[in-house]
């Protein structure tokens, strides 16, 4: 009996530090950056008058703000979807049993290796459209050097496109990544399953369509939750590649967070935006967490 | 047991690793310093202080003038800006041979970022020795009650201008000593490109879209533009509001008595307008200086832009470029300055009030001013200091001619004209206004923000 109470209070005592450093650093300061999205904020003195959800309501009609959240859902869509063909792709091919294939498995992986600001640098020189006068850049001089110019375009200039071309950037990042992924669990599916619908007459299209996409399912999930809350909470890929853009094309509400608090002494309407940023990433990882749990509990 | 015998030599250096770099000096610290500031920007502030700059801390410990340090913060990283620091840090330590200087920069044009983390600084209690503000009301920011000390005991009114003054003072103090005075209105043509062409420099509106349609006839860029950074367009804007409004006008859209309603307004957007047309397509990806290459390689052939850009001709070497003002706006000077505080709590107290003496020497300005490319704040300054730099000195004499001769009136997008904040949101609206187009929607939002800054009625 001592045995077991001794155990218990050293795993408490085991676990507080951290739970009271999540307790303070965490919850406690996202505690402060509510009740500080609720005030009159407006200077580096602090300043709490209480002005109820007044900020909210500049915020949403602030018109750079409804830009900042029409590009949050085109790049969440777009990189999501790109990422995840990219990545599923390149470990189908992957898993063809080619020779050579942990050298590539390394070259597809190296990408996510570099920090969001190399590659928001590096994708700033490739995607330079040039000008008409003195001729193309970038990967806008591949396509004349190619013949391909009706792919040429103004990239992340041209306010039409904008934060899709961020998405390129990021794709490329993130795709080794999903792609490892789905690596692994490729190789848990049981070879015997295959076997099995082999001699049961299916085509290998058809493995994948019945067999091996279904089991991948919870995989997809993860990648869905890990890149939806990067492409939620974006920032120094878009401050290192575009800034805000031609007509805020390429901003992003953390970009606008960080302009308006730092540079404008806005912190309440800082706060705010944080706020709203922490809405969205729960909407998307409070399910994912509660079906998790669901599907542990029926286990 | 020899693979554990391996194991406790590897942690052994990552521990001793992990010491060393706890020992760094205060001025890398300010990179790193950077990334907290970026990425966990709603972090309680207080908290910030315990984790940066540990070690730092010993040596800028309050002591008399000997073996210490003083910490000058800027944004001046590169060229010619870089250049005329360094002149004066060398007379500082000629003066003062036991103190260090660190020199805390933080990149990033108009001080976009350095403002960002200096304003964390202050309010984590961190504050460097002295900093780099603008002359004018950006220096509210900074809430001066609060955070700064007021220098009045340091000046010497005669010296320096009086216009200089109107613009330095806030709530009955002086927060900040000049260093220099640029120019913002300034239109910078090519040289070269122009007598191929065959064009005179233009005067007024008019004549700027004549010439500006005949450059790109010939396959010319008319005007090089580099909006990457958000503030540039907002430059370029103020001065054709200068043209419009006249000095007057100008001025009282900034103090209230004039309306952002007003025709001159509206001018001076579409004027903007007719001008993106003119300039080179890829501005959105380039830096003002990115774009500015374009002008080198006669590319292109004209530059809206201020005086710094001397400073950066005479670091690339280049000198076949001539100057006048933002059409329409001559005789108008849109002046600003840059200026060091002293942060109320600094370090090291008595070695930042020395530096801001020699901030506000004679011989400080002469080793400052000719590699940055503006003139001296000081009026005693001697003109043959300027030769120490030639490829500035011709411009840098025109430049103290029109400042002593023009009407003078502060520059809104550094920071002389109204609060940082207003400035953000004005910055913000001309950027959006350069790509919607919308001329009466982008003007009753300006009236809106004079009001939202408690300027207007």
């Amino acid at each position: 009996m001592r045995n077991i109470k001794k155990d218990k209070i050293l795993a408490i005592l085991l676990i507080s530090p951290t739970l009271l450093a999540m307790l303070v650093f965490i919850y406690g300061f996202i505690g402060f950056t509510g009740y500080a999205s609720l005030s009159n904020w407006k200077t580096l003195k602090l300043d709490f008058t209480f002005v109820g959800l007044e900020n909210y309501v500049r915020l949403f009609k602030n018109p750079r703000f409804i830009i900042d959240l029409k590009n949050t859902f085109t790049f969440t869509v777009f990189f999501l979807i790109s990422t995840i063909l990219i990545g599923f792709l390149l470990a189908v091919l992957l898993e063809q049993k080619v020779k050579g294939e942990s050298i590539f498995r390394n070259i597809f992986l190296f990408p996510m290796a570099i920090s969001f600001v190399v590659t928001g640098v590096i994708w700033r020189w490739l995607l330079a459209p040039g000008t008409t006068e003195t001729g193309p850049l970038g990967v806008n001089y591949l396509f004349s050097k190619l013949g391909l110019e009706f792919l040429q375009s103004g990239w992340y200039t041209d306010p039409s496109i904008g934060i899709r071309a961020v998405v390129i950037a990021a794709a490329w990042q993130m795709a080794g990544y999903i792609m490892a992924l789905y690596l692994a669990g490729m190789r848990a599916i049981p070879e015997e399953m295959k076997e099995a619908a082999r001699v049961d007459g299916a085509t290998e299209f058809d493995i994948y369509r019945y067999i091996i996409i279904p089991l991948l399912q919870p995989i997809t999930l993860s990648a869905v939750i890990i890149l939806g809350h990067i492409s939620l909470k974006i920032f120094d890929l878009v401050v290192a590649m575009t800034g805000p853009g031609v007509g805020f094309s390429t901003d992003v509400p953390a970009l606008f967070m960080f302009d308006t608090t730092f540079r404008g002494n806005r912190f309440a309407q800082g706060s705010a935006i944080a706020m709203v940023l922490l809405l969205m990433v729960a909407v998307l990882v409070v399910p994912y967490l509660i079906i998790t749990n669901k599907e542990e509990v029926t286990r | 047991m020899k693979s554990k015998f391996w194991f406790m030599i590897v942690a052994l250096l990552v521990a001793a690793s992990m010491l060393l770099t706890a020992c760094q000096p205060a001025a890398p610290a300010e990179e790193p310093m950077e990334e907290p500031a970026a990425e966990e920007p709603m972090e309680e502030p207080a908290a910030e202080e315990p984790m940066e700059e540990p070690a730092a801390e010993e040596p800028a410990a309050e002591e008399p003038m000997e073996k210490s340090a003083v910490e000058i913060f800027s944004w001046w990283t590169a060229g010619g800006e870089a250049e005329g620091l360094n002149g004066m840090f060398k007379i500082y330590s000629e003066m003062y041979p036991d103190v260090e200087i660190i020199n805390a920069t933080v990149a990033g044009g108009a001080g976009t970022n350095a403002k960002a983390v200096l304003a964390t600084r202050l309010a984590g209690g961190d504050p460097p020795d002295s900093f780099q503000v603008h002359a004018g009301l950006e220096v509210e920011k900074y809430s001066p009650e609060e955070y700064l000390e007021p220098i009045d005991d340091m000046f010497d009114p005669s010296v320096f201008p009086a216009d200089l003054l109107t613009m330095l003072e806030y709530e009955g103090h002086y927060w900040s000593m000049p260093v220099n005075i640029h120019r913002s209105n300034v239109l910078w043509y090519n040289k070269t490109v122009f007598e191929e062409q065959g064009l005179e420099v233009p005067m007024t509106k008019e004549e700027f879209f004549t010439v500006s349609e005949a450059l790109q006839g010939a396959g010319i860029i008319p005007v090089a533009m580099g909006t990457k950074d958000g503030w540039e367009a907002g430059h370029v804007f103020e001065g054709m509001l200068a043209a419009t409004m006249g000095a007057e006008g100008y001025r009282g859209l900034w103090d209230g008595t004039v309306s952002w309603e007003d025709p001159g307004v509206t001018e001076a957007l579409e004027y903007f307008l007719a001008t993106m047309e003119y300039v080179n397509d890829d501005n959105a990806a380039l830096t003002w200086d990115g774009a500015g290459e374009y002008f080198i390689e006669n590319k292109a052939a004209m530059m809206i832009m201020g005086d710094w850009t001397a400073g950066w001709f005479a670091s690339k070497a280049y000198s076949d470029y001539g100057w006048s003002a933002t059409p329409g706006s001559n005789g108008i000077f849109v002046g600003l300055s840059d200026s060091f505080a002293l942060p109320k709590g600094a370090p090291n107290e008595a070695n930042a009030k020395a530096w801001l003496e020699v901030c506000g020497s004679k011989e400080g300005q002469e080793a400052f001013n000719p590699a940055k490319g503006s003139i001296c704040a000081r009026t005693d300054c001697d003109n043959e200091a300027f030769k120490a730099v030639p490829e500035t000195y011709e411009y840098l004499t025109s430049a103290a001619e029109a400042w002593s001769t023009e009407s003078i009136v502060p520059s809104v997008m550094h920071g002389a004209a109204a609060y940082e904040s207003w400035t953000t949101e004005f910055k913000d609206a001309i950027a959006l206004f350069a790509s919607t187009g919308d001329v009466a929607g982008t003007q009753m939002t300006l009236q809106a923000l004079c009001v939202d800054a408690g300027v207007c009625q």
